[in-house]
């Protein structure tokens, strides 16, 4: 029982810390498979953490942040549709602007609203999310290593938490079981047969981009309303390229991508709760940890592990033959 | 059968992009409450107007030289690097190194070997993802992404646990010892009766930077090496029809690449800071990628746009110091840049093809 006990907190945070990795994850999903390459998640998880923890603080409603966040990450979306899908640019180029354009925009923005140096008053009450007690988790609680599992692994989490969990079948069901999804990853794989089809590509990518931007919304506002009561400067600290990375490791499926943020956000709660772990006389250094999804990503693309296939079409602007 | 004049491709268009950026930029300070007009005369007299200004300004500019060009070496052989700041960071552990375990007389040799070990770190943590994406087709903007997370995890790693002198908290190696100083802009230009201002951190490097920014030229532009990766970033089948190894291309595009970025160490880390620090590149990586594609990725272009960002450097810490607008506004300015010159390059480019277009129409009519 005693493992049990000193395990379910970190499982716990683990939940956690993947949750925004998993929607940042599920957005570079739909878009990547609409052969829209995206390394701006971190700049739209950023936007969105910042306009979220703002409009909550002003309005003192966490459901107007949540809007307000999704709305800024729309916005940047929009950007990075305007460059990549209308003026065909390099959308590697483009997703950097974007990072650059949130990470300066943020803090001057916050400034001039709050002058607190670049960060958001604290959020209280009804500024943040407050976590859901799943039915008959009291009660079950005290049944032996189910009851602490439901309980206090599965319940008491931020209703952002399960609907990032939901996404993943959903997402799964979009891409696989719809009409709309066959042609979203027909359009990353072969954008000219879905042109032959009479199917818009642009309509097809725009759709894909901005379902992007929504979801990256919803993570940026998780982060700032109920990870943590608050924006400050660069809080997303590299979860976007973490969600990249696991996107890779999941070699761009739904499924896989749970399993790839759960791991990651696994790392990062070990890393934070024992720094260096002693294995025994070797020490693993809180930094290997630290480093250790991007090494996994590289072994991943290098494809000493199974290989990561992007969809063929990505990264490569369509031009319409005439 | 070219569209365009090819002035109007090398400064007409980076021109009118910069103006876009610069007019967005001025929105976003009157957004905020300022005097876009008083933020400009702010940024030019901190930052042009004494010799302390011009000492950032160029400590700066060289920073982004090296950094830039990094960037426009593996651009002409169609390889986006997004790796300079790690890069960068680990040039910084192989001058360290240099300084601090060997015993020099005097700081020019000192400084050959500081460039050396800085190049060689810097191209060594190129050349993985350089290796991967050439022999194992992992993309390269992926791999370099995450191969700046690992070194600074790595930095942080040596900082903490290695290079730390004992009984200091600070995460950062010991002082360089005082045979390694490199002179100032104000050591080289006394003899000369020119007074230049003490405190700035200007230095020898930014001959280097410039003698680099003309050994690329030169390179790219003279050689056969240079021929065969201009060839290769055109057209990696032609390159291949004509006997080109697109996996030699790779490799030494990004070991040129690599080795530049790390460079840029000996100006941040040996000619300012005099040790090593956590976050010694301050982004200077990612400004690179802003520089290359102003600069048009020409070694001249990346120079003036080296200079033009680390004006906006200087001036953007100097409005932070006197007015409420924080540093972060060159953070804007150079997402704008990067926008306007690289993402959004059509949206100038194809109005501006249909104008000489029919400009040339109405001419031969």
């Amino acid at each position: 029982m005693d493992f049990l006990a000193s395990i379910i907190p970190v499982l716990d945070s683990s939940i956690r810390l993947a949750t925004p990795l998993l929607l940042a994850c599920l957005a570079g999903l739909y878009s990547e498979r609409a052969g829209i390459f995206d390394i701006g998640l971190e700049g739209k998880m950023l936007a969105a953490a910042f306009f979220s923890a703002a409009l909550a603080a002003i309005t003192g409603s966490v459901w107007l942040g949540l809007l307000a966040g999704i709305a800024a990450s729309l916005v940047l979306a929009a950007l990075h549709g305007l460059a990549s899908i209308t003026f065909r640019g390099n959308q590697l180029i483009s997703g950097v602007a974007v990072n650059f354009l949130a990470a300066g925009m943020t803090v001057l923005v916050a400034q001039d609203w709050f002058a607190q140096g670049g960060r958001t008053p604290s959020l209280m009450g009804g500024g943040r999310f407050a976590p859901i007690d799943l039915p008959l988790a009291d009660a079950v609680r005290d049944v032996p290593v189910l009851g602490p599992l439901y309980s206090d692994l599965l319940s008491g989490h931020s209703i952002l938490v399960y609907v990032a969990f939901l996404a993943v079948p959903a997402t799964w069901w979009i891409l696989f079981r719809t009409r709309f999804g066959l042609r979203l990853r027909a359009v990353g794989e072969n954008p000219a047969a879905v042109d032959t089809a009479g199917v818009s590509v642009v309509g097809l990518r725009y759709a894909a981009v901005m379902i992007c931007g929504l979801l990256c919304g919803i993570a940026g506002a998780y982060l700032a309303t109920a990870l943590q009561a608050g924006f400050v400067k660069d809080m997303t600290a590299g979860r976007g390229f973490i969600a990249l990375a696991a996107l890779i490791f999941a070699k761009w499926r739904p499924w896989h991508a749970m399993w790839a943020c759960l791991l990651f956000g696994f790392l990062q709660a070990v890393a934070l709760r024992y720094q260096n772990i002693d294995l025994g006389g070797v020490v693993i250094p809180v930094q290997v940890m630290d480093a250790l999804p991007y090494i996994l990503t590289v072994v991943i693309l290098a494809g000493f592990v199974g290989k990561a296939i992007p969809p063929r079409a990505g990264g490569e602007p369509y031009v319409k033959e005439r | 059968m070219d569209k365009m004049p090819k002035w109007a491709d090398v400064v007409l268009i980076p021109l009118i992009s910069l103006i876009l950026a610069a007019i967005l930029s001025a929105l976003v300070i009157l957004g905020i409450g300022e005097d876009p007009w008083a933020a400009v005369k702010l940024m030019v007299s901190g930052a042009l107007g004494s010799t302390y200004g011009w000492g950032y300004t160029l400590y700066y500019a060289t920073n982004f030289m090296f950094t830039g060009l990094a960037v426009a070496v593996a651009f002409h052989a169609r390889l986006f690097n997004i790796g300079g700041e790690g890069q960068a960071m680990l040039g910084g552990l192989g001058v360290a190194l240099v300084c601090l375990y060997i015993p020099w007389p005097h700081w020019t040799l000192a400084l050959i070997a500081a460039c050396a070990g800085a190049a060689l770190f810097g191209a060594a943590w190129a050349a993985i993802p350089a290796y991967l994406q050439a022999r194992r087709g992992s993309h390269i903007v992926i791999t370099t992404i995450m191969f700046n997370f690992i070194a600074a995890a790595v930095l942080n790693y040596m900082l903490v646990n290695v290079m730390r002198p004992q009984g200091s908290m600070d995460p950062a190696s010991a002082r360089f010892p005082e045979a390694v100083h490199l002179p100032t802009l104000h050591e080289i230009l006394a003899p000369f009766g020119i007074g230049f201002s003490k405190a700035a951190p200007a230095n020898f490097s930014l001959i280097v930077a410039v003698a680099a920014c003309i050994l690329v030229w030169a390179l790219i532009w003279r050689t056969r090496l240079g021929y065969e990766i201009r060839a290769y970033g055109h057209s990696e089948t032609g390159a291949r029809y004509a006997g080109i190894s697109p996996y030699r291309i790779t490799m030494i595009a990004m070991l040129i690449s690599g080795g530049l970025a790390g460079l840029m160490a000996i100006n941040n880390v040996m000619g300012e800071a005099e040790r090593l620090v956590l976050n010694a590149t301050e982004g200077a990586g990612f400004i690179g990628i802003a520089v290359a594609l102003m600069g048009r990725s020409h070694p001249f272009g990346v120079f003036l746009a080296a200079i033009l960002f680390g004006f906006l450097y200087q001036g953007g810490a100097e409005l932070a110091l006197w007015t409420s607008i924080p540093r972060e506004l060159i953070v804007v300015i150079q997402a704008l840049v990067i926008l306007f010159t690289g993402a959004l390059d059509n949206m100038v480019r194809m109005p501006l093809e249909r104008l000489f277009l029919r400009l040339r129409k109405g001419r031969e009519a």
